[in-house]
């Protein structure tokens, strides 16, 4: 192609920031972020605090340390899996010490949901030479019943004249579950407290291939390939599934659930970017997940900021998800019928669609010091009277929506 | 591909010694609501414009530019016999260069592979073939040929940052100098105080953001055909503009105007060329890089930058 039909305003652009941009980013300064989100789902569900702290520090030549702290602190009651019952149903705390009633006709919630997450990351960007670039780091999370520890690596190769990147990512976690009165033995009545002494732990590996393209000056897409293999505990050792009367379809007894001990996951994950005339910026995203467990999920995402003079801009954000159920999810099991060998009336393995309706305000103070605050709606449901329901059961919600509000407040700055 | 001669001062190596290290105080003077510095560099001359209240504060600033400006002819041109790029032209063995120089040639990379060669750093030695101003003659092909051998940047090994220039090969930063200069000393200026400024290196200026009020710096552009007179006023909020060609640097030839801005591939000006393109662009360097590419593409140089999708000043 001819130089004088093709388009490298763009390219020139990026060029001339890593020119300058070791100048005007003097070398030692510290980018700082940090927000604050606010989560609460209706119905005294589950509230959520989550301040975030992060700090990215270029040491010259490109190569960048970043640190991050999240503290996410959890109270309120969640779905425990049990169906509800036209009489009050008594429940054992998941200690085995005490107990608590769910009212008739109520979705039995676990009121003991509180919990404290402290999570630190830590990465370290460097290049290798022109055109490849290596990211390792690491992450340890704790929660009173749960230690994550994890380490990642990631190499990117440009090509085309860094029109296109290539990258290929790796991440190893090694998970240690502590149940609060230990792991429950899987299937065994509540009531019973069956449990075993000692931790349970898993391994997941993830892998991920990408490619970046740069199509034109504003425009780029990008499209992600990724496998990830969970092998052990991956059961949650505080959700039940009821198993009900044969006739009048009443909870008799409740049952840790169980399920199976790997999962295999692959995802898709397509994004199209796009700066408008007037420096509006359009993004829209597609993820195809499928796993091994009959979970295959649709996440459609779009983003639109619309550029309010120099400094301002507001982001209106829409995402849809929708995904099928685990095989072995169950509403609820039959007395009387075999047992199957796993099972899960986790709401989050059920059937269902989710939506995220938001909007985002941002103000660029004076190119150091930046805010913004975002809003959004989100909406899940699922089936609430499943044709199987009988008896009593007809009459019950037994997928109620959650519907939740989130809050985010982000201030970032150099200094 | 370069703007040869205008850049870097010849007067440069004449200078004493005990001159090399010196820079000549900048003067300033009041106009208006704003503080005006002034010096000649990079055979220029340089303007500061600041709108803030306090003289001190001007003088700080207005020197902190200047200096920027001095350290970087000093460091980069290619007329001194003290410096990096000579070290670098000396040629023949692998040199280790500094973290700035590095970025430089980097950029220069870039440069040269987003325009498939049209913007080479080693096509500087075809002043060895071309003069202009007094004197001026055509070259003979044969001088061409012989230059062209050694130019081409493919030819340069660059393992940042380690540089192995070929013996026979020069590089030049003349054709990003200036600009840089530029961009850099209003970063200078921005990190050390908030107020509006406007650096201004012999034409090629970049602006910080508006005056107060949101009004915007005017800054005249010369019509090459009607020299002296500022025919064009482009209103200059923030961002930068870049202008090459050069009314006085060219060859007339059997009723043909030779351009001063040589294709690297051909050791030619392009046929066509206009005789000065002024881009506007987030900065000089940016502003700079397209305006020289469009003067190389002769006739099509509107089409160019049409496609950049900049605004632009184009004379013929």
């Amino acid at each position: 192609m001819q130089l004088s039909k093709k388009k490298i305003a763009g390219l020139l652009s990026a060029a001339t920031c890593s020119l300058l941009g070791g100048q005007s980013q003097a070398a030692g300064e510290w980018e700082v972020d940090t927000s604050i989100l606010y989560y609460s789902e209706a119905d005294d569900r589950i509230q959520a605090i989550e301040p975030v702290i992060a700090a990215r520090k270029d040491l010259g030549d490109d190569e960048i340390l970043s640190w991050k702290l999240v503290v996410d602190s959890l109270t309120g009651s969640s779905a425990s899996g049990a169906v509800p019952s036209t009489s009050p149903q008594t429940f054992t705390r998941p200690s085995g010490n005490g107990s608590y009633v769910v009212e008739a006709n109520q979705t039995p919630l676990d009121p003991s949901f509180k919990d404290t997450r402290v999570a630190y990351s830590m990465n370290w960007d460097k290049p290798l030479d022109r055109d490849r670039r290596r990211n390792l780091g690491f992450n340890l999370s704790r929660e009173y019943d749960f230690t994550s520890l994890a380490v990642n690596g990631l190499w990117s190769l440009d090509s085309n004249q860094k029109n296109t990147t290539w990258s290929f990512g790796s991440n190893l976690e090694y998970d240690v579950i502590d149940p609060v009165g230990g792991a429950p033995e899987p299937l065994t009545p509540m009531d019973d407290q069956r449990k075993q002494s000692g931790s349970e732990d898993r391994t997941i590996v993830d892998l991920l291939f990408g490619v970046t393209q740069v199509i034109d000056r504003s425009s780029l897409f990008q499209v992600n390939l990724s496998l990830s293999l969970a092998d052990g505990y991956l059961t949650d050792p505080y959700k039940l599934v009821s198993v009900v009367d044969n006739v009048s379809g009443e909870p008799i007894d409740q049952l840790f659930e169980n399920r199976p001990d790997s999962r295999l996951r692959s995802a898709l994950f397509a994004k199209y970017r796009k700066m408008l005339p007037g420096k509006d910026i359009f993004t829209a995203s597609y993820r195809y997940m499928t796993d091994d467990w009959g979970v295959d999920s649709n996440t459609v995402d779009l983003t639109y900021r619309f550029r309010l003079g120099e400094r301002y801009y507001l982001q209106p954000h829409l995402r849809y998800y929708q995904q099928s159920a685990a095989d072995f999810y169950r509403y609820f099991l039959v007395d009387g019928d075999l047992l199957p060998a796993e099972a899960s009336a986790d709401y989050r393995l059920g059937e269902m669609d989710a939506t995220t309706v938001g909007v985002k305000f941002g103000h660029d103070i004076d190119g150091r010091h930046q805010w913004s605050v975002r809003l959004e709606q989100y909406v899940q449901s699922g089936e609430s009277s499943p044709s199987e329901a009988f008896g009593q059961l007809a009459q019950q919600d037994l997928y109620p929506d959650v519907e939740a509000t989130i809050v985010q407040f982000n201030y970032s700055f150099v200094f | 591909m370069r703007r040869i001669g205008a850049l870097w001062p010849l007067a440069a190596i004449s200078r004493p010694a005990e001159f090399e290290t010196m820079t000549v105080s900048p003067s300033i003077t009041r106009r208006g609501n704003l503080w005006v510095g002034g010096f000649r560099c990079m055979a220029s001359p340089c303007e500061v414009l600041l709108e803030c209240d306090d003289r001190a504060q001007a003088h700080e600033l207005i020197e902190i530019a200047s200096r920027e400006a001095f350290r970087i002819e000093q460091k980069f041109s290619r007329y001194r016999d003290d410096n990096i790029v000579h070290r670098i032209n000396r040629g023949g063995q692998r040199l280790e260069v500094d973290e700035e120089t590095a970025r430089l040639l980097d950029f220069a990379d870039n440069c040269y592979q987003l325009s498939d060669g049209w913007f080479d750093i080693t096509s500087g030695i075809l002043r060895r073939a071309w003069k202009f101003g007094d004197g001026a003659r055509l070259p003979r092909q044969r001088e061409i040929d012989r230059l062209l051998a050694h130019i081409g940047w493919h030819q340069v090994s660059w393992e940042k940052p380690y540089l192995t220039l070929p013996a026979g090969m020069e590089i030049d930063f003349g054709g990003i100098g200036k600009e840089y200069a530029v961009d850099s000393a209003l970063g200078l200026i921005r990190d050390a105080a908030d107020c509006s400024a406007l650096v201004n290196f012999g034409g090629d200026c970049h602006a910080s953001g508006p005056q107060a009020g949101g009004r915007p710096w005017m800054t005249g552009i010369e019509n090459p055909n009607r020299p002296g007179d500022a025919s064009a006023v482009i209103r200059l909020r923030q961002g930068a503009l870049a202008t090459s060609g050069d009314v006085f640097k060219y060859i007339e030839h059997r009723g043909r105007r030779y351009s001063h801005i040589l294709n690297p591939k051909t050791g030619w000006p392009s046929p066509d060329a206009p005789r000065s393109v002024t881009v506007a662009a987030a900065t000089c360097t940016e502003a700079g890089i397209l305006s020289t590419l469009a003067m190389l593409q002769g006739g099509d140089a509107e089409t160019f930058l049409d496609a950049q999708g900049v605004r632009y000043w184009c004379y013929r």
